[in-house]
Protein backbone atom coordinates (compact mmCIF):
# COMPACT_ATOMS: atom_id res chain seq x y z
CA UNK A 1 0.00 0.00 0.00
CA UNK A 2 2.90 2.51 0.88
CA UNK A 3 4.55 1.53 -2.63
CA UNK A 4 1.54 2.64 -4.38
CA UNK A 5 1.43 5.65 -2.55
CA UNK A 6 5.11 6.49 -3.23
CA UNK A 7 4.24 5.94 -7.06
CA UNK A 8 0.77 8.09 -7.12
CA UNK A 9 2.93 10.95 -5.65
CA UNK A 10 5.64 10.81 -7.81
CA UNK A 11 2.85 11.02 -11.12
CA UNK A 12 1.01 13.65 -9.47
CA UNK A 13 4.21 15.26 -9.69
CA UNK A 14 4.64 14.53 -12.85
CA UNK A 15 1.59 15.22 -14.33
CA UNK A 16 2.03 18.49 -12.55
CA UNK A 17 5.18 19.36 -14.37
CA UNK A 18 3.64 17.52 -17.75
CA UNK A 19 0.01 19.51 -18.00
CA UNK A 20 1.29 22.97 -18.22
CA UNK A 21 4.19 22.24 -20.42
CA UNK A 22 1.66 20.44 -22.60
CA UNK A 23 -0.60 23.47 -22.36
CA UNK A 24 1.98 26.04 -22.86
CA UNK A 25 3.17 24.48 -26.17
CA UNK A 26 -0.10 25.02 -27.34
CA UNK A 27 0.30 28.80 -26.49
CA UNK A 28 3.66 29.07 -27.61
CA UNK A 29 2.26 27.78 -31.06
CA UNK A 30 -0.24 30.27 -31.30
CA UNK A 31 2.68 33.09 -29.97
CA UNK A 32 4.67 31.87 -33.21
CA UNK A 33 2.26 32.40 -35.52
CA UNK A 34 0.49 35.69 -34.08
CA UNK A 35 4.27 37.47 -33.89
CA UNK A 36 4.89 36.05 -37.31
CA UNK A 37 1.78 37.55 -38.37
CA UNK A 38 2.58 41.15 -36.79
CA UNK A 39 5.79 41.33 -38.15
CA UNK A 40 4.03 40.69 -41.87
CA UNK A 41 1.41 43.45 -40.77
CA UNK A 42 -1.48 40.15 -40.55
CA UNK A 43 -3.60 39.46 -38.35
CA UNK A 44 -2.76 35.79 -37.58
CA UNK A 45 -5.21 33.57 -35.67
CA UNK A 46 -7.42 35.27 -33.33
CA UNK A 47 -11.00 33.73 -33.82
CA UNK A 48 -11.16 30.92 -31.62
CA UNK A 49 -11.32 31.94 -28.48
CA UNK A 50 -10.11 35.59 -26.73
CA UNK A 51 -7.18 36.54 -29.22
CA UNK A 52 -7.84 33.75 -30.66
CA UNK A 53 -5.71 31.60 -27.59
CA UNK A 54 -7.67 28.58 -28.23
CA UNK A 55 -6.60 28.08 -31.77
CA UNK A 56 -3.84 25.29 -31.28
CA UNK A 57 -6.58 23.44 -29.00
CA UNK A 58 -9.24 23.67 -32.04
CA UNK A 59 -5.56 22.65 -34.46
CA UNK A 60 -5.62 19.50 -31.92
CA UNK A 61 -8.99 18.63 -31.97
CA UNK A 62 -8.66 18.42 -35.62
CA UNK A 63 -6.20 16.33 -36.15
CA UNK A 64 -7.44 13.95 -33.80
CA UNK A 65 -10.60 13.71 -36.21
CA UNK A 66 -8.59 13.29 -39.08
CA UNK A 67 -7.52 9.91 -40.72
CA UNK A 68 -4.32 7.84 -40.05
CA UNK A 69 -2.56 7.15 -43.46
CA UNK A 70 0.09 4.82 -43.04
CA UNK A 71 2.08 4.07 -46.51
CA UNK A 72 1.89 0.33 -47.99
CA UNK A 73 5.33 0.88 -48.22
CA UNK A 74 6.71 1.89 -44.98
CA UNK A 75 7.95 0.03 -42.38
CA UNK A 76 4.98 0.11 -39.87
CA UNK A 77 6.28 -0.34 -36.55
CA UNK A 78 9.33 2.66 -37.17
CA UNK A 79 6.71 4.58 -38.86
CA UNK A 80 4.63 5.01 -36.04
CA UNK A 81 7.54 4.71 -33.54
CA UNK A 82 8.88 7.73 -34.68
CA UNK A 83 6.44 10.80 -33.74
CA UNK A 84 6.08 8.58 -30.17
CA UNK A 85 9.70 8.80 -29.89
CA UNK A 86 10.43 12.46 -30.77
CA UNK A 87 7.26 13.97 -28.40
CA UNK A 88 8.64 11.51 -25.54
CA UNK A 89 12.12 12.76 -25.96
CA UNK A 90 11.01 16.12 -25.51
CA UNK A 91 9.01 16.19 -22.93
CA UNK A 92 11.15 13.94 -20.33
CA UNK A 93 14.17 16.38 -20.81
CA UNK A 94 11.95 18.79 -18.39
CA UNK A 95 12.64 16.41 -15.44
CA UNK A 96 15.45 18.17 -14.79
CA UNK A 97 14.57 21.78 -15.18
CA UNK A 98 14.35 23.54 -11.67
CA UNK A 99 12.11 26.32 -11.27
CA UNK A 100 13.51 27.34 -8.63
CA UNK A 101 15.49 26.06 -5.26
CA UNK A 102 12.58 23.68 -4.45
CA UNK A 103 10.88 22.84 -7.30
CA UNK A 104 12.54 20.22 -9.35
CA UNK A 105 11.04 17.07 -10.24
CA UNK A 106 14.23 14.90 -10.43
CA UNK A 107 17.72 16.96 -9.11
CA UNK A 108 20.20 14.66 -10.36
CA UNK A 109 24.05 15.97 -10.27
CA UNK A 110 24.48 15.33 -13.93
CA UNK A 111 21.80 17.31 -14.58
CA UNK A 112 23.24 19.50 -17.81
CA UNK A 113 24.71 15.88 -18.99
CA UNK A 114 21.01 14.45 -19.39
CA UNK A 115 19.70 17.38 -20.87
CA UNK A 116 22.50 17.23 -23.40
CA UNK A 117 21.90 13.67 -23.33
CA UNK A 118 18.01 13.49 -24.55
CA UNK A 119 18.47 16.42 -27.25
CA UNK A 120 20.70 14.11 -29.23
CA UNK A 121 18.92 11.24 -29.23
CA UNK A 122 15.56 13.68 -30.62
CA UNK A 123 17.58 13.67 -33.64
CA UNK A 124 16.50 9.84 -33.85
CA UNK A 125 12.83 10.38 -33.82
CA UNK A 126 13.68 12.71 -37.23
CA UNK A 127 16.03 9.55 -38.94
CA UNK A 128 13.26 6.79 -37.96
CA UNK A 129 10.28 8.79 -39.84
CA UNK A 130 12.33 9.65 -42.86
CA UNK A 131 13.33 6.18 -42.90
CA UNK A 132 10.22 4.58 -42.01
CA UNK A 133 8.20 6.68 -44.58
CA UNK A 134 9.97 4.81 -47.46
CA UNK A 135 9.77 7.80 -49.57
CA UNK A 136 12.35 10.50 -51.47
CA UNK A 137 11.70 13.34 -49.64
CA UNK A 138 11.26 12.29 -46.37
CA UNK A 139 14.29 10.20 -46.36
CA UNK A 140 16.60 13.51 -47.44
CA UNK A 141 14.59 15.60 -45.21
CA UNK A 142 15.74 13.31 -42.48
CA UNK A 143 19.54 13.02 -43.64
CA UNK A 144 19.76 16.60 -43.77
CA UNK A 145 18.24 16.99 -40.41
CA UNK A 146 20.26 14.45 -38.65
CA UNK A 147 23.87 16.19 -40.31
CA UNK A 148 22.88 19.63 -39.41
CA UNK A 149 21.67 18.48 -35.56
CA UNK A 150 24.98 16.77 -35.19
CA UNK A 151 26.81 19.84 -36.45
CA UNK A 152 25.05 22.26 -34.36
CA UNK A 153 25.10 19.87 -31.20
CA UNK A 154 29.05 19.79 -31.22
CA UNK A 155 28.95 23.63 -30.39
CA UNK A 156 26.42 23.17 -27.93
CA UNK A 157 28.41 21.34 -25.99
CA UNK A 158 31.49 23.20 -26.36
CA UNK A 159 29.65 26.20 -25.41
CA UNK A 160 28.31 24.42 -22.32
CA UNK A 161 31.70 23.22 -21.25
CA UNK A 162 32.29 27.24 -21.11
CA UNK A 163 29.41 27.65 -18.75
CA UNK A 164 30.49 24.43 -16.83
CA UNK A 165 34.09 25.96 -16.57
CA UNK A 166 32.62 28.72 -14.60
CA UNK A 167 30.27 26.91 -12.73
CA UNK A 168 32.48 24.06 -11.46
CA UNK A 169 29.11 21.38 -11.50
CA UNK A 170 27.36 19.73 -13.76
CA UNK A 171 23.96 19.97 -11.29
CA UNK A 172 21.49 22.85 -12.92
CA UNK A 173 20.66 23.77 -9.86
CA UNK A 174 24.26 25.08 -9.66
CA UNK A 175 25.12 26.61 -12.49
CA UNK A 176 21.65 28.89 -11.89
CA UNK A 177 23.24 29.58 -8.15
CA UNK A 178 26.93 30.31 -9.50
CA UNK A 179 24.94 33.49 -11.43
CA UNK A 180 23.71 35.50 -8.47
CA UNK A 181 26.38 37.67 -8.64
CA UNK A 182 26.69 38.18 -12.46
CA UNK A 183 24.54 36.47 -15.48
CA UNK A 184 26.46 34.44 -17.76
CA UNK A 185 25.15 36.75 -20.63
CA UNK A 186 27.79 39.59 -19.68
CA UNK A 187 31.02 37.86 -18.94
CA UNK A 188 29.49 35.30 -21.82
CA UNK A 189 28.28 37.33 -24.48
CA UNK A 190 29.52 35.71 -27.43
CA UNK A 191 28.62 32.43 -26.14
CA UNK A 192 25.06 33.21 -25.72
CA UNK A 193 25.18 34.43 -29.40
CA UNK A 194 25.91 31.29 -30.86
CA UNK A 195 24.07 29.22 -28.51
CA UNK A 196 21.16 31.34 -29.61
CA UNK A 197 22.07 30.47 -33.12
CA UNK A 198 22.97 26.84 -32.54
CA UNK A 199 19.44 26.39 -30.91
CA UNK A 200 18.01 27.41 -33.93
CA UNK A 201 19.80 24.87 -36.15
CA UNK A 202 19.17 22.19 -33.51
CA UNK A 203 15.57 22.58 -33.27
CA UNK A 204 14.90 22.93 -37.18
CA UNK A 205 13.80 26.86 -37.08
CA UNK A 206 14.33 29.10 -39.67
CA UNK A 207 16.82 30.15 -41.15
CA UNK A 208 17.80 26.53 -40.40
CA UNK A 209 14.63 24.69 -41.57
CA UNK A 210 16.28 22.66 -44.58
CA UNK A 211 15.07 19.44 -43.39
CA UNK A 212 11.53 20.47 -44.15
CA UNK A 213 12.34 22.95 -46.93
CA UNK A 214 9.38 23.31 -48.65
CA UNK A 215 9.96 24.45 -52.44
CA UNK A 216 12.28 21.18 -52.27
CA UNK A 217 11.40 18.67 -49.57
CA UNK A 218 7.45 19.22 -49.63
CA UNK A 219 7.86 18.99 -45.61
CA UNK A 220 10.75 17.15 -45.14
CA UNK A 221 10.03 13.88 -42.80
CA UNK A 222 6.81 14.86 -42.14
CA UNK A 223 5.72 14.55 -45.84
CA UNK A 224 4.07 11.11 -44.98
CA UNK A 225 2.74 11.99 -41.82
CA UNK A 226 -1.15 12.83 -41.48
CA UNK A 227 -3.49 13.19 -38.29
CA UNK A 228 -2.35 12.92 -34.56
CA UNK A 229 1.13 11.56 -35.79
CA UNK A 230 1.98 14.90 -37.77
CA UNK A 231 -0.05 17.09 -34.65
CA UNK A 232 3.00 14.33 -31.90
CA UNK A 233 6.07 15.97 -34.46
CA UNK A 234 5.00 19.16 -34.07
CA UNK A 235 4.40 19.14 -30.73
CA UNK A 236 7.53 17.30 -30.10
CA UNK A 237 9.47 20.35 -32.10
CA UNK A 238 7.51 23.31 -30.29
CA UNK A 239 8.43 21.31 -26.78
CA UNK A 240 12.11 20.45 -27.98
CA UNK A 241 11.66 24.71 -29.13
CA UNK A 242 10.77 25.75 -25.24
CA UNK A 243 13.40 23.60 -24.17
CA UNK A 244 16.22 24.74 -25.98
CA UNK A 245 14.98 28.25 -24.57
CA UNK A 246 14.73 26.97 -21.01
CA UNK A 247 18.22 25.73 -21.26
CA UNK A 248 19.30 29.34 -22.56
CA UNK A 249 17.49 30.96 -19.92
CA UNK A 250 19.19 28.98 -17.29
CA UNK A 251 22.65 28.69 -18.75
CA UNK A 252 22.75 32.00 -19.63
CA UNK A 253 19.64 34.38 -17.98
CA UNK A 254 19.97 33.35 -14.30
CA UNK A 255 17.58 30.34 -14.32
CA UNK A 256 14.85 31.54 -11.60
CA UNK A 257 16.51 34.53 -10.11
CA UNK A 258 14.80 37.85 -10.09
CA UNK A 259 17.05 40.52 -12.45
CA UNK A 260 17.67 42.52 -9.22
CA UNK A 261 17.36 41.78 -5.84
CA UNK A 262 15.69 44.28 -4.54
CA UNK A 263 12.15 45.38 -3.28
CA UNK A 264 9.24 44.64 -5.88
CA UNK A 265 11.23 42.10 -8.00
CA UNK A 266 11.98 39.45 -5.38
CA UNK A 267 8.44 39.07 -4.28
CA UNK A 268 7.80 37.61 -7.52
CA UNK A 269 8.52 33.74 -7.27
CA UNK A 270 11.21 32.09 -9.12
CA UNK A 271 8.93 29.94 -11.32
CA UNK A 272 7.48 33.37 -13.26
CA UNK A 273 11.24 34.86 -13.85
CA UNK A 274 11.77 31.37 -15.70
CA UNK A 275 8.75 31.69 -17.66
CA UNK A 276 9.37 35.30 -18.32
CA UNK A 277 13.02 34.40 -19.44
CA UNK A 278 11.83 31.46 -22.05
CA UNK A 279 9.22 33.48 -23.40
CA UNK A 280 11.48 36.33 -23.98
CA UNK A 281 14.17 33.86 -25.58
CA UNK A 282 11.14 32.63 -27.47
CA UNK A 283 9.84 36.00 -28.70
CA UNK A 284 13.30 36.22 -30.30
CA UNK A 285 12.88 32.83 -32.04
CA UNK A 286 9.58 34.27 -33.53
CA UNK A 287 11.25 37.30 -34.51
CA UNK A 288 14.13 35.87 -35.99
CA UNK A 289 11.56 32.96 -38.32
CA UNK A 290 9.76 36.34 -39.03
CA UNK A 291 13.12 38.06 -40.57
CA UNK A 292 15.57 36.08 -41.94
CA UNK A 293 15.55 33.71 -45.25
CA UNK A 294 16.86 30.14 -45.81
CA UNK A 295 20.35 28.92 -45.54
CA UNK A 296 21.99 26.95 -48.48
CA UNK A 297 22.79 23.52 -47.12
CA UNK A 298 26.32 23.91 -47.38
CA UNK A 299 26.57 27.36 -46.33
CA UNK A 300 24.50 25.65 -42.84
CA UNK A 301 27.71 23.00 -42.73
CA UNK A 302 29.97 26.01 -42.81
CA UNK A 303 28.62 28.19 -40.46
CA UNK A 304 28.24 25.50 -38.16
CA UNK A 305 31.87 23.14 -38.37
CA UNK A 306 33.85 26.32 -39.97
CA UNK A 307 33.14 29.21 -37.51
CA UNK A 308 30.84 28.11 -34.76
CA UNK A 309 33.24 25.19 -34.19
CA UNK A 310 36.25 27.06 -34.03
CA UNK A 311 35.47 29.88 -32.50
CA UNK A 312 33.42 28.56 -29.24
CA UNK A 313 36.72 26.34 -28.72
CA UNK A 314 38.44 29.10 -28.85
CA UNK A 315 36.71 30.97 -25.94
CA UNK A 316 37.00 28.25 -23.82
CA UNK A 317 40.47 28.37 -23.99
CA UNK A 318 40.12 31.80 -23.33
CA UNK A 319 37.67 31.08 -20.43
CA UNK A 320 39.65 28.72 -19.00
CA UNK A 321 43.32 30.65 -19.09
CA UNK A 322 41.56 33.96 -17.70
CA UNK A 323 40.06 31.25 -14.74
CA UNK A 324 43.46 30.45 -14.24
CA UNK A 325 45.43 33.45 -14.54
CA UNK A 326 42.90 35.12 -12.01
CA UNK A 327 42.52 32.00 -9.53
CA UNK A 328 38.47 32.25 -10.00
CA UNK A 329 38.89 28.55 -10.96
CA UNK A 330 35.35 27.17 -9.25
CA UNK A 331 37.08 24.04 -7.24
CA UNK A 332 34.94 22.34 -4.39
CA UNK B 1 36.93 47.25 -47.24
CA UNK B 2 37.39 43.81 -46.41
CA UNK B 3 37.55 45.19 -43.01
CA UNK B 4 34.65 46.66 -41.85
CA UNK B 5 32.76 43.61 -43.93
CA UNK B 6 34.54 41.75 -41.52
CA UNK B 7 33.39 43.78 -38.58
CA UNK B 8 30.23 43.69 -40.29
CA UNK B 9 29.37 40.25 -40.21
CA UNK B 10 31.22 39.52 -36.65
CA UNK B 11 28.81 41.86 -34.77
CA UNK B 12 25.71 40.50 -37.08
CA UNK B 13 24.69 44.34 -37.98
CA UNK B 14 22.44 43.51 -40.79
CA UNK B 15 20.82 40.90 -38.58
CA UNK B 16 20.27 43.38 -35.67
CA UNK B 17 18.99 45.91 -38.24
CA UNK B 18 15.93 43.69 -39.67
CA UNK B 19 15.59 42.84 -36.08
CA UNK B 20 14.88 45.96 -35.32
CA UNK B 21 12.79 46.99 -38.36
CA UNK B 22 10.67 43.72 -37.39
CA UNK B 23 10.17 45.06 -33.61
CA UNK B 24 8.83 48.04 -35.26
CA UNK B 25 6.33 46.08 -37.91
CA UNK B 26 5.15 44.65 -34.70
CA UNK B 27 3.71 47.59 -33.55
CA UNK B 28 2.02 49.06 -36.73
CA UNK B 29 -1.67 49.03 -37.96
CA UNK B 30 -2.58 45.66 -40.06
CA UNK B 31 -2.68 45.70 -44.06
CA UNK B 32 -5.08 42.65 -44.01
CA UNK B 33 -9.36 43.01 -42.83
CA UNK B 34 -10.72 40.43 -40.47
CA UNK B 35 -12.65 38.86 -43.13
CA UNK B 36 -15.64 37.18 -41.70
CA UNK B 37 -16.26 40.08 -39.73
CA UNK B 38 -15.06 42.98 -41.81
CA UNK B 39 -15.15 42.74 -45.84
CA UNK B 40 -13.15 44.98 -48.30
CA UNK B 41 -14.79 47.46 -50.57
CA UNK B 42 -16.54 46.18 -54.15
CA UNK B 43 -16.57 48.14 -56.93
CA UNK B 44 -20.41 48.89 -58.47
CA UNK B 45 -19.39 46.71 -61.59
CA UNK B 46 -18.36 43.39 -59.28
CA UNK B 47 -19.59 40.49 -61.10
CA UNK B 48 -20.81 38.15 -58.52
CA UNK B 49 -23.98 36.08 -57.83
CA UNK B 50 -26.60 36.73 -60.54
CA UNK B 51 -30.13 38.05 -59.74
CA UNK B 52 -33.29 38.42 -62.25
CA UNK B 53 -34.74 41.84 -61.39
CA UNK B 54 -38.26 43.30 -61.18
CA UNK B 55 -39.85 46.16 -62.14
CA UNK B 56 -41.26 48.47 -59.24
CA UNK B 57 -44.52 47.31 -59.16
CA UNK B 58 -43.59 43.58 -58.94
CA UNK B 59 -43.80 42.73 -62.71
CA UNK B 60 -40.20 40.55 -63.90
CA UNK B 61 -38.14 42.36 -65.97
CA UNK B 62 -37.41 39.73 -68.49
CA UNK B 63 -39.31 39.68 -71.71
CA UNK B 64 -37.41 36.41 -72.51
CA UNK B 65 -35.75 37.86 -75.85
CA UNK B 66 -32.93 35.36 -74.93
CA UNK B 67 -29.57 37.79 -75.70
CA UNK B 68 -28.27 36.41 -72.73
CA UNK B 69 -28.76 32.61 -73.13
CA UNK B 70 -27.12 33.49 -77.22
CA UNK B 71 -24.12 35.28 -75.55
CA UNK B 72 -23.33 33.46 -72.84
CA UNK B 73 -19.89 31.82 -73.69
CA UNK B 74 -20.35 28.74 -70.99
CA UNK B 75 -23.65 28.35 -72.43
CA UNK B 76 -24.77 28.33 -68.54
CA UNK B 77 -28.25 29.68 -69.35
CA UNK B 78 -31.15 27.86 -70.26
CA UNK B 79 -35.06 29.84 -71.28
CA UNK B 80 -38.22 28.28 -72.35
CA UNK B 81 -40.48 30.72 -73.08
CA UNK B 82 -44.77 31.20 -73.61
CA UNK B 83 -46.95 33.65 -74.32
CA UNK B 84 -48.70 34.88 -70.78
CA UNK B 85 -52.82 35.35 -70.59
CA UNK B 86 -51.94 38.90 -70.90
CA UNK B 87 -50.64 38.45 -74.58
CA UNK B 88 -46.88 39.28 -73.20
CA UNK B 89 -44.07 37.30 -73.46
CA UNK B 90 -42.31 36.06 -70.15
CA UNK B 91 -40.12 33.18 -69.25
CA UNK B 92 -41.03 29.72 -67.96
CA UNK B 93 -37.99 28.49 -67.46
CA UNK B 94 -34.92 30.67 -66.56
CA UNK B 95 -31.71 28.06 -65.27
CA UNK B 96 -28.32 29.16 -64.75
CA UNK B 97 -25.78 26.87 -64.26
CA UNK B 98 -23.27 28.14 -61.56
CA UNK B 99 -20.63 25.94 -62.18
CA UNK B 100 -20.70 26.42 -65.72
CA UNK B 101 -20.51 29.77 -65.59
CA UNK B 102 -17.45 31.51 -66.12
CA UNK B 103 -18.61 34.91 -64.47
CA UNK B 104 -17.99 37.20 -67.47
CA UNK B 105 -20.79 39.51 -67.01
CA UNK B 106 -21.58 39.13 -71.16
CA UNK B 107 -25.24 38.59 -70.07
CA UNK B 108 -25.55 41.16 -67.85
CA UNK B 109 -24.12 43.57 -70.93
CA UNK B 110 -26.64 41.79 -73.15
CA UNK B 111 -29.60 42.55 -71.12
CA UNK B 112 -31.78 45.33 -72.62
CA UNK B 113 -34.10 45.49 -69.69
CA UNK B 114 -31.65 44.76 -67.07
CA UNK B 115 -33.36 41.84 -65.81
CA UNK B 116 -30.76 39.80 -65.35
CA UNK B 117 -27.30 41.05 -63.31
CA UNK B 118 -24.26 40.19 -61.14
CA UNK B 119 -25.09 41.47 -57.71
CA UNK B 120 -22.27 41.99 -55.09
CA UNK B 121 -22.62 38.80 -53.32
CA UNK B 122 -19.57 36.26 -53.75
CA UNK B 123 -20.60 34.09 -50.48
CA UNK B 124 -22.74 30.98 -52.24
CA UNK B 125 -21.11 28.27 -51.86
CA UNK B 126 -22.56 25.28 -51.00
CA UNK B 127 -21.97 21.66 -50.20
CA UNK B 128 -23.62 19.80 -52.83
CA UNK B 129 -23.87 20.12 -56.83
CA UNK B 130 -27.38 20.39 -57.03
CA UNK B 131 -27.90 23.43 -55.32
CA UNK B 132 -25.91 25.27 -57.85
CA UNK B 133 -28.30 24.96 -60.52
CA UNK B 134 -30.16 28.00 -60.12
CA UNK B 135 -33.66 28.10 -61.11
CA UNK B 136 -35.55 31.10 -62.00
CA UNK B 137 -37.83 31.41 -58.83
CA UNK B 138 -34.01 31.25 -57.04
CA UNK B 139 -32.87 34.08 -59.42
CA UNK B 140 -35.87 36.23 -58.70
CA UNK B 141 -35.66 35.79 -54.89
CA UNK B 142 -32.05 36.79 -55.02
CA UNK B 143 -33.43 39.67 -57.11
CA UNK B 144 -36.08 40.45 -53.82
CA UNK B 145 -33.23 40.34 -51.92
CA UNK B 146 -30.41 42.31 -53.07
CA UNK B 147 -33.04 45.06 -54.81
CA UNK B 148 -31.46 48.06 -53.65
CA UNK B 149 -27.87 47.34 -53.83
CA UNK B 150 -28.69 45.80 -57.63
CA UNK B 151 -30.17 49.31 -58.39
CA UNK B 152 -27.65 51.69 -56.81
CA UNK B 153 -24.78 49.71 -58.31
CA UNK B 154 -26.26 50.05 -61.74
CA UNK B 155 -27.14 54.13 -61.04
CA UNK B 156 -23.37 54.19 -59.88
CA UNK B 157 -22.06 52.44 -62.79
CA UNK B 158 -24.14 54.62 -65.61
CA UNK B 159 -21.85 57.27 -66.52
CA UNK B 160 -19.00 55.43 -67.58
CA UNK B 161 -21.34 53.13 -70.20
Amino acid sequence: MEYLNIIFQEVYKILFLLVPVLVSVAMIVWLDRRVWAFVQKRQGPNVVGPFGLLQSLADALKYIFKEIIIPASSNKVVFILAPIVTMTLALIAWAVIPFSETQVLADINVGILYLFAVSSLGVYGIIMGGWASNSKYPFLGSIRSAAQMVSYEVSIGIIIINVLLCVGSLNLKDIVLAQQDLWFVIPLFPMFVIFFISALAETNRPPFDLPEAEAELVAGYQTEYSGMMYAMFWLGEYANILLMCAIGAILFLGGWLSPLEIYPFNLIPGAIWLILKILLLFFLFALVKAIVPRYRYDQLMRLGWKIFLPFSLTWVVLTASYLFYFNLLPIN
Amino acid sequence: MKFSRFLKTILMVDFLVGLFIAVKELFKSKKTINYPFEKGKISPRFRGEHALRRYPNGEERCIACKLCEAVCPAQAITIESSEREDGSRKTTRYDIDMMKCIYCGLCEESCPVDAIVQGPNFEFSTETREELYYTKEKLLDNGDRWENILAANIKADNPYR
